[in-house]
């Protein structure tokens, strides 16, 4: 992207002409504890420049203290905090709020109600040159659609429009990172996406390093170039959102990103299928191929290491799923494939369906299903899993 | 007459609640040093006028001090000091608790208009009221009068926090009560009663409290308290360490009040479930006892408010006008409108750094700084007054009897009423929009001047003007510090009053009432609407 006004010298320094991505931020071993509440228990996270990264956790697991430690308003017990190759942080010391050009989109927006827009947008550029400060300010609040509401109070405005003037104000001083903190909870569903996308559109073409800060496995998923999982005050995950979502590291990782289908199975022997080795795990469904070599998974190897027949929980998703009937005659002739069950519930939403399946082993399955031909309760069907799963040496095992 | 003049918001507020996000800042926290240094230059001038104060009364040794506390005079001053502080409080909690109950629970016509209207004598100058009544039945000064007139001007003190703690009950336990058989009068003393106590009691330590630090009524009254046996020990002007030590146990018992109130206000606070009422109550059907109910409401609101204006607008009636006197009056209402508002700006000013750090700098550093401008809340004042004379005679030699004294007087003061609602209009506004300020690359003082008092404005607006008329109606203090040529309207009004010339105390009442308990009121209705309107919000 271009950078129009070129106010900060040694911005983006680097990474756009050698392409080499020195990381506009980077955090290691950030630990921090409120009271004897440990919090943060070690967090290492890179964010390459350019990119989208959403930290994903859970409601109350540390997500927004560490975005306050990476703005500065809250200080790391240990740890680093580099942002564009300096650091910022150094457990207590470091540089102020104010040093460190991280924009900030709270969650709730804290527009500052006595200024109009442009008072807000302009707020964080300096004072003395006018003409630059209105420029500017037109320029990103054009990006963030939202041109013509300069002289508007915060409090004119709906809640969306509140959210583009806080990215606005945030992106106005060409900020190293800005880190949005769940931008989006408060806006009713319906409005959600709408704004979601039109936040994301002007995060790209001002070409900004964000960081946002999420409890939503969807908004992650979806907005993301990277997501970074945040389960129990570490990072337990940082790949491409299909990577989390198809290659968790963790079954901790692979249950919270989506819903899954824990069985409890076993690991076969190694067999050769063509020039590859699959490693497969036999569970309630059958044996299912567990993610095949070449993925950059890195738990395919560790699964090499392990015994035949270490007990294993095998994470499924319910769209991987799928049912057929039991009368079906073409079914019938491969009778090894999968597991036979009893429809015993399903839910409906409309674009799909969940269908709840107990099996002939006794474990429940849930599937998502395409909502044509949806098999009644009671129904008698066969359950089998498509593709590779994700499997875990099993902690009770 | 120094006690607050609104209580209930505006008090010292050890015990409120921390504000949303103050976990955040359990971190390091340091304030900046343009916050810390004014805000402990301010703990210091608060704590000042006590050091002194003792530091005189000890001078002479501790025996100087046993000898005069053992003195029969002494005991007499006691005992006439507590009697009537037990008697106004007494007084106070029935006419302030029947009022509350009339307006938030009976079917009390007009009930909306008179739930403002039994809060306005707060804005009454005690001393005014007092001189209302001795002017029209000189046999009524004394006890009996003190009484009366203290009761008149401090029962809602009572009132306010009885009423709002009547309104937070949940109609449904009284409801729950009476379908388990329990019989209404059984249920409004078991129950109701019970669960506003706590509110109740903190207001009637807040009346006791009021009673001991008032001057002017009992100074009207010719009644032998506290207040005006120091005042007059410090006319007398031989025995400056008898006005020292008779203060120091004055701020000792004053001291035990403010704490057990703050205690008091804490349980209130506790008591209170969840954020109010889903609805009101059913209120009670008065039937014939509305005759008795409006017996009531005309007896209060005549004795407290209808009396003393009748009696000042007779005063000006009997006045006889000359231009002389006019001017006299525009003089006397000109240095009382100036001392008022510079007094407003200066200890707003100086209550800023320590309302900053009291809302966002949690430590036990700040709780101490701003605890220690609290105390002089325990100050009646005419201990700040002498107090500040010994000040002022031994370290502040040049602006003794001048402007600048008085002003620091009333600084001390009203430093609490101001700390108290700089702080709450500061923690009014999030915390995250001052982080959002320096993400923004704003410096700490810059994010004050450009975020923070922008936001806190109206509050500071109010507290500053709430400053200004106390200042106004403020006598002890004025009084005893003032520059001798400079003649407010509270000084001249005593002046007049004190030797029954009530003709020419008329316009300077007038003026009083006009510019000083009218927007009081009115303030005070204001900042009322503004609470419930933020509670409902």
């Amino acid at each position: 992207m271009a950078d129009p006004t070129g106010m900060q010298p040694g911005g983006m320094q680097p990474g756009d002409s050698a392409g080499a991505t020195s990381p506009a931020l980077e955090i290691r071993g950030v630990t921090k504890s409120f009271g004897h509440h440990l919090v943060l228990a070690g967090v290492d996270l890179v964010v390459p420049a350019r990119s989208v990264t959403a930290v994903l956790g859970p409601s109350g697991g540390g997500k927004t203290t560490l975005l306050r430690i990476v703005a500065g308003f809250d200080h790391p017990d240990s740890g680093t905090v580099t942002i564009d190759g300096e650091i910022v942080a150094h457990g207590a010391g470091g540089r102020a709020p104010e040093e460190r050009r991280v924009g900030v989109v709270p969650q709730e927006g804290a527009l500052f109600p006595h200024l109009s827009v442009a008072g807000n947008v302009g707020f964080g550029l300096r004072r003395h040159d006018r003409r630059a400060r209105e420029a500017r300010v037109a320029e990103v609040l054009e990006l963030v659609g939202l041109s013509g509401t300069e002289r508007k109070r915060p409090h004119e405005l709906s809640g969306g429009m509140q959210h583009r003037v806080a990215l606005a104000r945030a992106l106005a001083p060409h900020p190293a990172i800005v880190m949005l903190d769940e931008p989006f909870s408060s806006l009713d569903a319906g409005l959600r996406a709408h704004v979601r996308a039109e936040v994301l559109d002007a995060l790209r073409a001002s070409g900004a390093t964000a960081v946002i800060v999420t409890h939503d496995q969807l908004e992650a998923l979806s907005i993301a170039d990277q997501v970074a999982v945040l389960l129990d005050g570490r990072i337990a995950q940082v790949a491409t959102p299909s990577e989390v979502y198809r290659f968790p590291t963790t079954l901790a990782v692979g249950t919270f990103v989506g819903e899954a289908v824990v069985l409890r199975g076993e690991l076969l022997r190694a067999s050769a299928s063509g020039a590859e080795m699959v490693i497969r795990a036999r569970c309630a469904l059958g044996d299912l191929p567990i993610s095949p070599v070449g993925t950059s998974s890195a738990q395919h190897e560790h699964h090499e290491h392990l015994a035949p027949g270490t007990v294993l929980d095998v994470l499924v998703r319910p769209e991987q799923l799928i049912l057929s009937s039991h009368r079906d005659g073409a079914e019938r002739a491969e009778p090894a494939e999968g597991a036979e069950g009893v429809v015993i519930g399903r839910q409906y939403y409309g674009h799909d369906a969940v269908v709840s399946v107990r099996l002939r082993s006794g474990a429940v399955v849930t599937a998502r299903l395409q909502t044509t031909l949806l098999p009644d309760t009671g129904d008698t069907v066969r359950v089998r899993a498509a593709g590779s799963v994700a499997a875990f040496p099993s902690r009770e095992g | 007459m120094t006690a607050p003049v609104m209580a209930p918001d505006s008090a010292p507020a050890e015990a409120s609640v921390a504000p949303a996000g103050a976990d955040a800042f359990r971190g390091r926290n340091r304030p900046p040093w343009f916050v810390l240094i004014p805000s402990t230059a301010a703990a210091l001038v608060a704590v000042a006028p006590i050091w002194y104060l003792v530091d005189r009364a000890i001078e002479r040794g501790w025996g100087e001090v046993a000898d005069e506390l053992w003195r029969d005079s002494t005991r007499d001053l006691i005992v006439r000091s507590v009697g009537l502080a037990v008697a106004v409080t007494a007084s106070s909690v029935a006419v302030g608790v029947t009022a509350a109950w009339l307006v938030v629970r009976s079917d009390l016509a007009a009930r909306r208009v008179l739930g403002v209207v039994f809060a306005l004598p707060l804005a009454i100058p005690s001393y005014l009221a007092a001189f209302a009544w001795v002017s029209w039945r000189p046999g009524l000064a004394g006890f009996g009068g003190a009484t009366l007139v203290l009761t008149s001007v401090s029962y809602p003190f009572v009132y306010l926090p009885a009423a709002a703690a009547l309104r937070q009950l949940d109609p449904a336990q009284e409801e729950v009560a009476r379908s388990l058989g329990r019989r209404r009068l059984d249920v409004a003393t078991r129950l109701t009663l019970r669960q506003i106590r706590p509110a109740i009691s903190a207001g009637a330590l807040l009346v006791a409290l009021y009673v001991l630090s008032d001057f002017g009524a009992v100074a009207a009254m010719r009644y032998e308290v506290f207040t005006w046996v120091i005042y007059g020990a410090y006319r007398a002007g031989f025995n400056p360490s008898r006005a020292a030590i008779l203060a120091s146990v004055l701020v000792v018992v004053a001291m035990v009040l403010v704490v057990l109130e703050a205690k008091a206000r804490g349980r209130a606070a506790q008591s209170r479930l969840g954020g109010g009422a889903a609805r009101t109550g059913t209120s009670v059907s008065l039937g014939r006892g509305s005759v008795l109910a409006w017996t009531f409401v005309i007896a209060v609101i005549g004795v407290a408010i209808v009396f003393p204006v009748v009696r000042v607008l007779q005063w000006v009636a009997t006045f006889e006008s000359t231009d002389v006197v006019w001017s006299d009056v525009g003089r006397a209402l000109t240095s009382t409108v100036s001392l008022a508002v510079v007094a407003g700006l200066t200890t707003v000013l100086i209550a800023l750094p320590v309302g900053i750090l009291a809302a966002r700098h949690r430590s036990r550093t700040s709780a101490a700084i701003e605890g220690a401008t609290y105390v002089t809340h325990a100050l009646p004042g005419i201990v700040v007054a002498i107090s500040l004379v010994f000040i002022g005679v031994r370290l502040l030699r040049p602006i003794y009897q001048e402007t600048p004294l008085l002003l620091l007087g009333y600084v001390v003061l009203f430093l609490p009423l101001a700390v108290g609602s700089v702080r709450s209009s500061i923690e009014q506004s999030s915390v995250r929009v001052e982080e959002v300020a320096r993400s923004l690359g704003c410096r700490p003082m810059s994010v004050v001047w450009r975020v923070t008092v922008p936001l806190a404005a109206p509050g500071l607006a109010a507290s500053g003007a709430l400053v200004m008329l106390s200042t106004m109606k403020e006598l002890p203090v004025t009084l005893i510090l003032r520059p001798t040529e400079t003649n407010t309207l509270a000084t001249e009004l005593w002046r007049f009053t004190s030797v029954s010339d009530y003709a020419n105390a008329g316009p300077y009442a007038l003026a009083l009432v006009v510019f000083a308990a009218i927007p009081t009121a009115l303030l005070s209705m204001a900042g009322s609407t503004r609470t419930q309107e933020s509670s409902r919000g």
